[in-house]
């Protein structure tokens, strides 16, 4: 079976995060002064070919921990779902 | 002593490091491929500044798997000296050869500019033969050069005498106005536990050569010549 996984990584809420902070900044310029705590992260999509989700799951999780995040400054989420 | 520098898709300092080690240094050096499997009987191995494999992902996490860095990890492994300058950190840190991350400079800028070093600790051989009364001139130039690590990890690196460099200013003071990226401590490079593998953001192999008005950078490669 083919199943799709949507993962969104992101960095860790400890650590400061330039880019979301110059974005926050520039809401103010397009009039939206009332939008903070803009955070930049990464969405991924990607496809495994699996028998269960549960297997999907634990291949997408082995992606995320061996390279498509960094735990040391990026936490990951992900959703798995049948293509 | 036999150099190896690692070429990966990207990298931008590899002739410069060649050169240095070559011309100004006189030792032999291998140019090494990434896709080697073979480091060609070389005892130190550099990893150069550039952008390997465009910086995808994140800076180093791609270039981490290839073919030659199983061959480096061997080697550091079995003590071998590595050595990581600027985008060669970054992949020390993504294989987990060197503890912590290098995130986005605190200003999201790139920074190319020269910097002043304050050694930490002399206990290494990239170290031990450098004045560590003296701020060392050398240039960095990165966008993700902002070193990080958690607090157990920051402990330990303290504890164990790891930090290789502060960013400080002209007189060697470690203050938060000579921080050019928002490292923490202002660590501009570190070394493992069993201190034979180096990493750090800026540049000595770019100032080496009396043609380019500093060799504060020259003595860096002297010291690796005299204690590796």
């Amino acid at each position: 079976m083919r199943f799709k996984a949507e993962i969104d990584v992101m960095p860790l809420d400890a650590l400061l995060d330039p880019q979301g902070k110059a974005v926050t900044n520039s809401m103010k310029s397009i009039g939206l002064p009332e939008i903070d705590g803009v955070r930049i992260g990464r969405h991924i999509r990607l496809f495994v070919e699996a028998d269960s989700k549960d297997v999907a799951a634990q291949k997408v999780e082995e992606a995320c921990k061996k390279l498509l995040a960094n735990q040391i400054m990026e936490s990951y989420s992900f959703v798995v779902e049948e293509a | 002593m036999k150099f190896g520098v690692v070429t990966f898709p990207g990298s931008n300092c590899d002739a410069d490091m060649i050169y240095v080690l070559e011309t100004i240094m006189g030792q032999e050096v291998e140019p090494l491929w990434h896709k080697d499997h073979d480091l060609k009987g070389c005892d130190l191995i550099v990893l150069p500044g550039g952008f390997s494999y465009g910086d995808y992902l994140r800076s180093g996490a791609i270039a981490k798997l290839s073919p030659i860095m199983e061959e480096v990890i061997k080697h550091a492994n079995n003590g071998g000296y590595v050595m990581g300058i600027c985008n060669g950190f970054q992949i020390l840190t993504e294989s987990g050869l060197l503890d912590g991350a290098l995130l986005h400079n605190n200003t999201q800028k790139f920074i190319s500019k020269n910097v002043h070093l304050k050694v930490g600790s002399s206990n290494t051989a990239l170290t031990k033969g450098l004045d560590s009364n003296k701020a060392h001139k050398i240039p960095i130039a990165h966008g993700e050069g902002r070193f990080y690590a958690g607090e157990d990890t920051m402990k330990k690196i303290l504890d164990n005498d790891q930090v290789l460099f502060y960013y400080a200013d002209e007189e060697g003071a470690v203050t938060d106005a000579a921080n050019p990226n928002g490292s923490l401590l202002n660590i501009a490079g570190i070394c493992n536990e069993k201190r034979n593998v180096f990493g750090m953001m800026p540049h000595p192999e770019r100032a080496a050569d009396s043609e380019l008005n500093n060799i504060d950078g020259k003595a860096f490669f002297e010291s690796l010549l005299k204690f590796c």
